[in-house]
């Protein structure tokens, strides 16, 4: 008996071992893909690439909830039936895209760089997007969107993390992120704060921190030194106890607490304060850019490397750069489009003004998303910066 | 004197009664040929996937890309002992676990018990299938409906307005209130097939010594129906210690499922790691309760 | 009786508290599935039917439908398979390991869902993607099938405990082979057992969530479809329209399932009435 017992052990251990052996030797799937544009089954001229579309049939994609526009229209035109995931945060979208089940993902600066450099998505071949010649020459070729001069997909769009809240509540003249960060105001709005849950969250109190305390020195709000980068998670355990909301990046948890009354102050994306301001009876609630400047995102639709519909992708991007498409979005999310001749089709004619779609100075204090490296991307060698890692792991620590 | 007649050679047997006729002389192969497959599902399909997953709490990671990079580490580890945070949101877990199991217990008793032993036939399948219904109620849509219940505007504020009362829903007691409300029913038909089996005849003993029904209650019920009680609270423990989703929607505190959950994507060998919590605790709590004789009363 | 009649009002009292605390939400789930507006305040101002057609004509819940209730049949019967060998193998045999089995069998259901998701996602990923398998329906019935095992397992088994096996040696004794002794033996014993384990694996493959997002891909079940319209406020009144109607079909199943176990409810711990093994059991 206790011999079966020692041989039953011993095989559960063989297989234990075996299993290692084989979780180790198989690799991830994905080798470096060498910076080429070639995806297999993609067309290599437009009519190749529309003939090809229609046999693929759909695309799948992964984005941010409410990107996806006009999908009725584009699926008429070109035969792809439109798959929509929503991603919660870029962490979320970066796992979707790696499970090999979706073709595109409209990609932050905090995923774009990493899914660049691990290989997950391809460059762009921009003669077989027509309409990348109407995006706007300041937003391409950044760091963002390109690697070693290939650019990297089409960009979307761009929009600020606004400070919003309820004005039956909240002053209407607030214009500084104080009443999140203050002492006095984090007891004042107790328990009905709103603030986005993601580890990226530690780069707007750096904003805060860049303007209160200069001593710190921080220009950058990614890239933060040790210090800087304590300073900071010290700031947001402060805040923590008297946040009533971290909302999950599907809009519709936050949507649903304004419109209750549950929170009244915190950081929101312009799709929230849209759908608020035009629900049925409307919320007062105001949304601004403080004066300290804000964080944002400019984002950008890439291809994966190994997508299985190539073509109605191609389509895909090129769609969501159109005029139309690009009119949708701007005032369907609140983007500021990267494709002027939209300005001309929103129903809103104001709404590129209303946007700053062609105002440059305004955006030079929105700082957009990406990804905190350990040589602080500049030139010197001298200065290390917090890893995105111990963004991650802060972050856990923070919520509590 | 009557002849007994030669034994007749048996019908030549067709191959299935030949199969058979091995099977039924050799119980051991009988008894591999049912043991294969389930026995092979469960440690290939289950264990070696279990085993993918925990191996990589032994890897590092790239601290940009996040990709997992295959050099033994025992860092992960480190983390989860040496920070609080982990310990923190790992015991808040286990309270609510035992605070759910304790207020299921509550609720479940006084309806099993009515149905099992009080109720009429006919109401007793009624209220089985009254129990079973729920269950065919979406999770999800169950959560979202409490959302509404508990939210500043929703029913229960609307209940307590009038007493001047008011109660923040979103917070771990709503949460608990939650869970208790979505497990109650894998309690109540453990506890109702324990009551069941009890036999009249025992509670009849009881009284006729002179037992009045809190005596009885105490010193025959209780002990009779403990097993089926502990099964029961093997799904509402495991079930609250593990669930990301409610606790998610509910409340902003962080459990053992969340906490998993947000580091699964650019940190799964710390995530991989922290599962070796929750499986250490329910293991236990499966071994405590098997001794207590739950299996047999699921 | 041997209650008092007090303890047996008590009862009443309470167990009638527990199904309305059980049925109130459901019939709030109900009550918005009729209303008008899209966002779920209290107390409701207007009524309306318009989601239902709404919800009839969307084609993403019809679809997410359609592929739970194949994942659910396919994650039922393999659970009835396992289950069946294992419970045979369990209650009549004595073999090294069969407690480890009870306790093996009962893990994928205790341990979190999370946890049972991520392995097997990170198994098809790294060790099944290499060899061509990849997401779909049959990734997600293998994730179902897994935690559905016990629940026929342990209807079983306890059937089978109670189910004298001096039948089965009778049975060969007049001469069936195995394969007539179980169809005409043991099955019939097990039938209500397996019918109540079926019934809740197929219950519970239909209604999860957390196993499935790892497991289906790019695939929507029902369950998944609602937690992605979530993020949609737009679309939230379907889902309650889709749960009212998925409790109201299911009525049906349920109360026939209670009626053909023979009227000893759904823990099949009794045989059916009537049948041979009621008359063994009933000997002194």
């Amino acid at each position: 008996m206790r011999r079966k017992r020692i041989a039953v052990w011993a095989a559960l251990g063989l297989l234990v071992a075996a299993l290692s052996v084989v979780a180790a030797g198989c690799g991830g799937g994905d080798d470096e893909a060498g910076a080429s544009t070639d995806i297999e089954g993609l067309g290599t001229s437009l009519e190749e690439i529309q003939t090809m579309a229609r046999d693929e049939g759909e695309v799948n994609l992964v984005q941010w909830a409410g990107y996806a526009q006009l999908t009725d229209e584009f699926e008429a035109a070109t035969g792809c039936k439109v798959n929509t995931k929503d991603g919660g945060s870029s962490d979320d979208m970066i796992s979707l895209i790696q499970t090999g089940e979706y073709d595109g993902v409209s990609a932050s600066g905090n995923a774009s760089v990493r899914l660049m450099t691990t290989g997950d998505v391809a460059p762009i071949d921009p003669d077989l997007v027509p309409n990348y010649a109407d995006v706007q020459e300041g937003i391409k070729d950044q760091d963002y969107n390109s690697l070693d001069g290939q650019p990297y997909g089409v960009p979307h769009g761009r929009g600020p993390n606004y400070l919003m809240f309820r004005t039956d509540d909240v002053p209407e003249d607030t214009d500084s992120w104080g009443v999140i960060w203050e002492d006095d105001q984090l007891a004042k709005y107790k328990g009905k704060i709103s603030i986005y849950d993601d580890s990226i969250f530690i780069a707007d109190a750096a904003v805060w921190l860049k303007a209160t305390q200069p001593d710190l020195g921080i220009d950058d709000p990614y890239q933060l030194n040790q210090e800087q980068f304590d300073a900071a998670v010290a700031l947001l355990k402060k805040q923590a106890p008297n946040v009533g909301e971290y909302w999950p990046g599907t809009p519709a948890s936050q949507i649903a607490a304004y419109t209750n009354g549950d929170s009244v102050v915190g950081t929101t994306w312009p799709y929230q304060y849209l759908q608020l301001t035009n629900a049925d009876p409307a919320v007062p609630v105001k949304a601004i850019k403080p004066v300290e400047g804000t964080t944002g995102w400019s984002d950008t639709w890439m291809i994966y490397s190994q997508a299985a519909h190539p073509n109605c992708m191609y389509l895909w991007m090129d769609h969501m750069i159109s005029p139309e498409a690009q009119a949708a979005v701007a005032e369907g999310f609140g983007e500021a489009p990267v494709n002027l001749k939209a300005c001309d089709l929103t129903t809103n004619e104001n709404h590129c003004s209303d946007f700053h779609a062609d105002d440059e100075a305004w955006w030079d204090d929105v700082y957009y998303w990406t990804t905190p490296v350990e040589d602080c991307g500049d030139d010197d060698d001298s200065t290390t910066c917090v890893t995105q890692e111990d963004w991650k792991t802060a972050w856990t620590e923070i919520r509590g | 004197m009557t002849s007994v007649s030669a034994p007749e050679t048996p019908p030549r047997a067709h191959p299935g009664r030949r199969l058979s006729t091995f099977l039924f002389r050799h119980p051991r192969t009988r008894l591999a040929l049912l043991l294969a497959l389930p026995v092979a599902w469960m440690v290939v399909v289950y264990f070696g996937s279990l085993v993918v997953l925990l191996v990589s709490a032994f890897w590092d990671t790239d601290p940009f890309t996040a990709e997992i990079v295959r050099e033994f580490t025992l860092d992960n580890f480190k983390t989860i002992i040496e920070r609080p945070v982990y310990r923190d949101v790992a015991w808040r877990t286990i309270q609510m676990a035992l605070m759910v199991t304790l207020a299921d217990i509550v609720l479940a008793f006084p309806i099993a018990y009515y149905m099992a032993r009080v109720a009429s036939p006919r109401a007793r399948n009624l209220l089985v299938v009254a129990i079973l219904l729920p269950l065919w109620a979406s999770y999800l849509v169950k959560v979202i409906a409490w959302r509404t219940i508990l939210s500043d505007g929703g029913v229960i504020n609307w209940a307590l307005e009038p007493l001047g009362l008011s109660f923040d829903g979103y917070s771990t007691v709503g949460l608990w209130l939650v869970f208790t409300y979505l497990w109650l029913p894998f309690m109540i038909l453990p506890v109702y097939a324990g009551l069941e089996r009890i036999p009249a005849s025992l509670l009849e003993a009881s009284a006729d010594l002179g037992g009045r029904s809190l005596t009885t209650f105490v010193r025959v019920i209780v002990p009779l129906a403990l097993p089926a009680v502990v099964a029961g609270s093997i799904f509402t423990f495991s079930l609250t210690l593990g669930d990301y989703i409610a606790p998610g929607l509910i409340t902003s505190e962080q459990f053992i499922g969340t906490v998993i959950y947000n580091i699964r994507g650019q940190a799964l060998p710390t995530a991989a790691a922290y599962s070796f919590v929750p499986i250490v605790v329910i293991v236990l709590y499966l071994l405590v309760a098997r001794k207590l004789g739950a299996f047999e009363s699921l | 009786m041997v209650e008092s009649t007090l303890t047996r009002v008590l009862l009443r009292v309470g167990a009638g508290l527990t199904l309305a605390f059980i049925y109130i939400p459901l019939f709030l789930i109900a009550l918005y599935a009729f209303n008008q507006n899209v966002t779920q305040a209290w107390p409701i101002e207007n009524y309306s039917t318009k989601w239902f057609s709404v919800a009839w004509e969307n084609q993403g819940v019809r679809d997410a439908l359609w592929l739970s209730l194949q994942a659910a049949l396919g994650a039922t019967i393999v659970a009835l398979v396992l289950g069946t060998l294992a419970s045979m193998a369990v209650s009549r045999y004595r073999f090294f390991g069969r407690e480890v089995i009870s306790f093996a069998v009962i893990l994928p259901i205790a341990l979190p869902g999370i946890i049972t998701g991520l392995a097997l996602q990170a198994t098809i990923l790294d060790v099944l993607g290499p060899l061509g398998v990849s997401f779909g329906l049959t990734t997600i019935i293998v994730g179902h099938a897994t935690f559905c095992v016990v629940v026929v397992y342990n209807n079983s088994v306890a059937r089978l405990r109670r189910a004298a096996g001096s039948l089965d040696e009778a049975s060969a004794d007049l001469g069936a082979d195995t394969w007539q002794t179980f169809r005409f033996v043991m099955f019939p014993q097990m039938r209500s057992a397996l019918l109540a384990g079926g019934l809740l694996a197929f219950a519970l493959s239909f209604d999860e969530v957390v196993v499935t997002i790892f497991t289906a891909g790019a695939q929507q079940t029902l369950p998944i479809w609602i937690f992605a319209t979530l993020a949609r406020p737009a679309q939230l009144p379907i889902v309650n329209v889709v749960a009212l109607f998925v409790i109201l079909v299911s009525i049906i199943p349920v109360y026939f399932a209670a009626r053909l176990a023979g009227g000893a409810g759904l823990t099949a711990d009794r045989p059916a009435k009537g049948s041979v093994a009621a008359a063994v059991e009933a000997e002194p």
